[in-house]
């Protein structure tokens, strides 16, 4: 039979979360903020890096990154590090980007040009099968060595974003000037031809 | 027999491949390295040369594993869809699980916490005894 007291489990009203929210503030909060850093990680860690460029805005060469990459078409590896002494015209491209394909032949004419005023056009091909890459080398007579930056690894030290990007280096090893884009003449002309009469 | 014996022959003729995997099969666990979309739902060029590459592969007769581990060779391990157990990718592995356990635990504490207020705490203020009498007695009277 119901009663008074019978009655009194029916209804929990101490079921409310009274007493269980301290004890959960500081974990939730925790993770919360844990979340948010690993957030805003992987966005800064995926941007596009601008340290060269801002550099070089403040008239500031900065040492260029240098790694070891295998050489496209040929056995061993490579590296910006082994032209030291030389002036560099670094082009990151890849077969499958058209605005890589239009500039090739200039980028060619220039390494003709410069070889004997020691310089060089060093390509940096970027994701993509060794065999394509090489079919298109071929198909356009290009001459200039290449390096195999397979997975873009190296290309990010440039805060390389798109293709093609074309980083004049000096004899110093140096970054002078930066091409985020198809490089034209004019560019080169008003870029490349005083590095070239620059000793180290 | 002859015809079997016939048709043998073509295909070691021809050097016909019965292919071990499919594109569609292949594409939506491969990334566009460029666009970082899914490769079935990416138009750009290199989206073009790496569907190109999947088909020349298939055509060679390679299963999906060797096709994938193909394309890592080719492109690099970002091709593949499949988050890597190692550096950043890793939280997208440990993050869902570490939340399913936050989760869980919550929603324990929250079980335990509310069955034991079901249990110990009173749901209404104590009635007044006399009041109490008096509901006894109507009841009482009621279930007469």
């Amino acid at each position: 039979m119901d009663n008074a007291r019978g009655v009194r489990g029916v209804y929990p009203a101490a079921t409310t979360l009274q007493g269980v929210r301290p004890r959960l503030y500081w974990p939730i909060t925790l993770a919360a903020a844990a979340l948010i850093a690993l957030l805003a990680y992987g966005v800064t860690a995926t941007g596009n890096d601008t340290t060269l460029d801002e550099a070089l805005a403040k008239g500031e060469r900065v040492t260029a990154p240098v790694a070891e990459l295998p050489r496209l078409g040929a056995s061993g590896t490579g590296s910006l590090a082994d032209e030291k002494g030389k002036v560099v015209v670094l082009n990151v491209w890849a077969s499958w980007c058209p605005p890589c394909k239009s500039e090739m032949p200039l980028l060619e004419r220039t390494h003709e040009r410069i070889s004997s005023q020691g310089g060089l056009v060093l390509g940096v091909d970027t994701q993509e099968p060794q065999e394509d890459a090489l079919r298109f080398l071929h198909k356009e007579r290009i001459t200039f060595p290449s390096l195999r930056d397979r997975d873009r690894e190296y290309g990010r030290k440039y805060g390389v974003s798109a293709y093609p990007e074309t980083f004049l280096i000096d004899r110093s090893g140096r970054i002078a000037a930066i091409r985020r884009g198809p490089v034209s003449r004019a560019w080169l002309d008003q870029h490349l031809t005083p590095l070239l009469r620059e000793r180290t | 027999m002859r015809v079997l014996i016939g048709l043998a022959l073509i295909l070691a003729l021809t050097g016909a491949v019965q292919p071990k995997a499919t594109l569609p099969d292949i594409e939506d666990e491969v990334m566009c390295v460029e666009c970082r979309t899914a490769l079935n739902i990416s138009q750009s060029p290199v989206a073009n040369q790496e569907r190109a590459f999947i088909r020349e592969k298939i055509a060679q007769g390679l299963d999906k594993q060797q096709i994938k581990a193909a394309l890592v060779d080719a492109y690099g391990p970002d091709v593949l869809a499949e988050p890597q157990a190692k550096g950043f990718d890793l939280s997208a592995w440990i993050v869902p699980g570490l939340l399913v356990a936050l989760t869980g635990t919550g929603v324990l504490l929250l079980a335990r916490r509310w069955r034991r207020g079901a249990v110990d705490e009173p749901a209404v203020a104590d009635l007044d005894p006399a009041d109490a009498r008096r509901l006894d007695a109507d009841l009482a009277a009621f279930d007469r």
